[in-house]
């Protein structure tokens, strides 16, 4: 029988949450990494035993731990207590430096900050790790200030993708409330050489060459806090999501708006439709039905709750425009929790499942397609991330 | 043998108990500490100072003998006590609130 792991990322550390395929008796372990955010951790699909996890902290930085059987034991590559004179390793796997090579890199050092003025890149952590679709050892960083950088040696190392930082428009990028952050990458199964990444608050891009140039695609996202709403660069993208079989066609919750594209993200247009609130931070799309999505509208971006603090997944069967609430199983009163960009994700079995954890602790699962819900724990720390492996 | 005392995050980290001992060739200074410290330990590298600027990470502090060594040159001799190891060097995480 199928089996599903939960991978979960909190501020106080990461959780794994295990079941059959019934997905009704679960099994947790952590807090792994306690007392660390852990802002994600994701298994490759090459190897689903394979888990890197993203575990940073204010006082001591940023730490990549990589695990190699399914998350029962970690280890920091290439962090290891002193072997020999000849073995030392290096302990560099949270070294995460810009490239300001003249050869890879151009020298494009600043970002816009706040009030307008220039300032250098500074890394501050890894928000999202995407593992490859082939290879267990190869896997790309997003990261604050945003870039993207790669490591094929199982994380113990990493290197930038200047690229995309040093493709014209980084200084007009500049930090939305969370920071300067790269959240989303999503690989194309299709085209080995085609990606896309979403940064806060720069937009989205994409690159047909494995991450050697990178163009914007923002066309048809319009954003209230820029002077010129239609601008190339600069809005606020939260989460973007691809189906599979799809690999042409997104979605996107941006911090309003939610958008769709049809041709790898040329032009975008609204299917915000009839939502109480186009605001909100995650996106999804079912496993078996690429034009079944999901969302969860959150009041404002200055109230980041559920409007009437009523928690609601908003489930749309027509890729958008028409969508409808799943409110069984989720509180309907006094209920102020937020669901940020990375904390939903599906599995793949017969009926989809689909997982969304709150700042509120709770990682609520529907084994139906959305059309009950019930909590699979509901004390964790504030939830940051929540990825889903199906397992044979 | 130089004694050092990491925040029990670090030692979690680095899977250690208790205070670390250490041997450090040459003048015993911030530097020569930490150098040696990052060696034996290289899953601390990063966590105390930056891996480029090898500038303290701003909510740690330096401690020993009673007295804040924060902000002394990271070249400058720890005290004597330090070195002959009748002291530790503390590595403190800031009290610094936070969630």
């Amino acid at each position: 029988m199928s089996k599903v792991r939960v991978l979960v990322g909190t501020r106080k550390g990461a959780f794994i949450l295990e079941s059959d395929g019934k997905r009704q008796d679960w099994s947790v372990s952590g807090p792994h990494f306690a007392g660390w955010e852990v802002y994600h951790m994701k298994g490759s699909p090459a190897d689903p035993n394979r888990l890197y996890a993203s575990q940073t902290s204010g006082w001591f930085g940023q730490i990549i731990q990589r695990s190699s059987d399914g998350g029962k034991t970690w280890e920091t590559p290439g962090g290891g207590p002193e072997k020999s004179p000849q073995g030392w390793p290096m302990g560099e796997s949270n070294k995460f430096v810009y490239d300001t090579s003249t050869e890879t890199g151009k020298p494009l050092t600043t970002h816009q900050w706040y009030d307008g003025t220039q300032k250098p890149w500074v890394f501050k952590r890894v928000w999202h790790l995407e593992p490859s679709l082939s290879h267990p050892d190869t896997v790309y960083a997003g990261i604050e200030d945003a870039a993207i950088f790669r490591s094929t040696d199982g994380a113990t190392s990493w290197h930038e993708l200047p690229g995309l930082r040093g493709h014209g428009t980084g200084p007009k990028w500049q930090p939305g409330a969370g920071g300067m952050c790269l959240h989303t990458i999503i690989l194309d199964r299709s085209d080995p050489g085609r990606m896309y990444i979403a940064i806060s608050a720069a937009g989205a891009f994409r690159t047909d060459d494995g991450g050697k140039t990178w163009k914007p695609i923002n066309r048809g996202l319009r954003s209230q806090f820029l002077p010129d709403q239609d601008s190339e660069i600069g809005h606020c993208v939260h989460h973007v999501a691809m189906h599979p079989s799809r690999p042409g066609v997104l979605f996107m919750q941006k911090h309003w708006d939610v958008m769709r594209s049809d041709d790898a993200g040329e032009n975008w247009k609204e299917v915000s439709g009839n939502l109480p609130t186009d605001f909100g931070f995650v996106i999804d799309v079912h496993a078996h039905e690429p034009e079944t999505i999901y969302v969860v509208p959150i009041k404002s971006d200055g109230e980041h709750y559920p409007p009437e603090g009523k928690l609601r997944v908003y489930r749309s069967r027509t890729g958008g425009n028409e969508w409808e609430a799943l409110t069984k199983g989720l509180p309907q009163s006094n209920c102020y929790v937020n669901v940020l960009r990375d904390a939903m994700a599906v599995d793949v079995l017969d009926c989809c499942g689909v997982y969304f954890g709150t700042t509120g602790g709770q990682v609520y699962l529907s084994a139906d397609a959305g059309d009950t819900w019930a909590p699979i724990v509901r004390d964790l720390p504030g939830v940051l991330s929540v990825e889903v492996q199906t397992l044979p | 043998m130089i004694r050092v005392v990491i925040p029990s995050h670090l030692r979690t980290l680095a899977r250690v108990d208790g205070e670390l001992k250490l041997e450090v060739e040459g003048r015993v200074t911030q530097r020569s500490v930490l150098d040696a410290l990052e060696a034996r330990y290289p899953v601390l590298r990063g966590t105390i100072r930056d891996h480029v600027t090898q500038q303290r990470r701003p909510f740690l502090r330096f401690f020993a003998c009673e007295e804040d060594l924060s902000h002394e040159s990271p070249d400058s001799p720890l005290p004597e006590a330090v070195a002959n190891g009748a002291e530790p060097f503390l590595i403190i995480g800031a009290i610094a609130g936070g969630s």
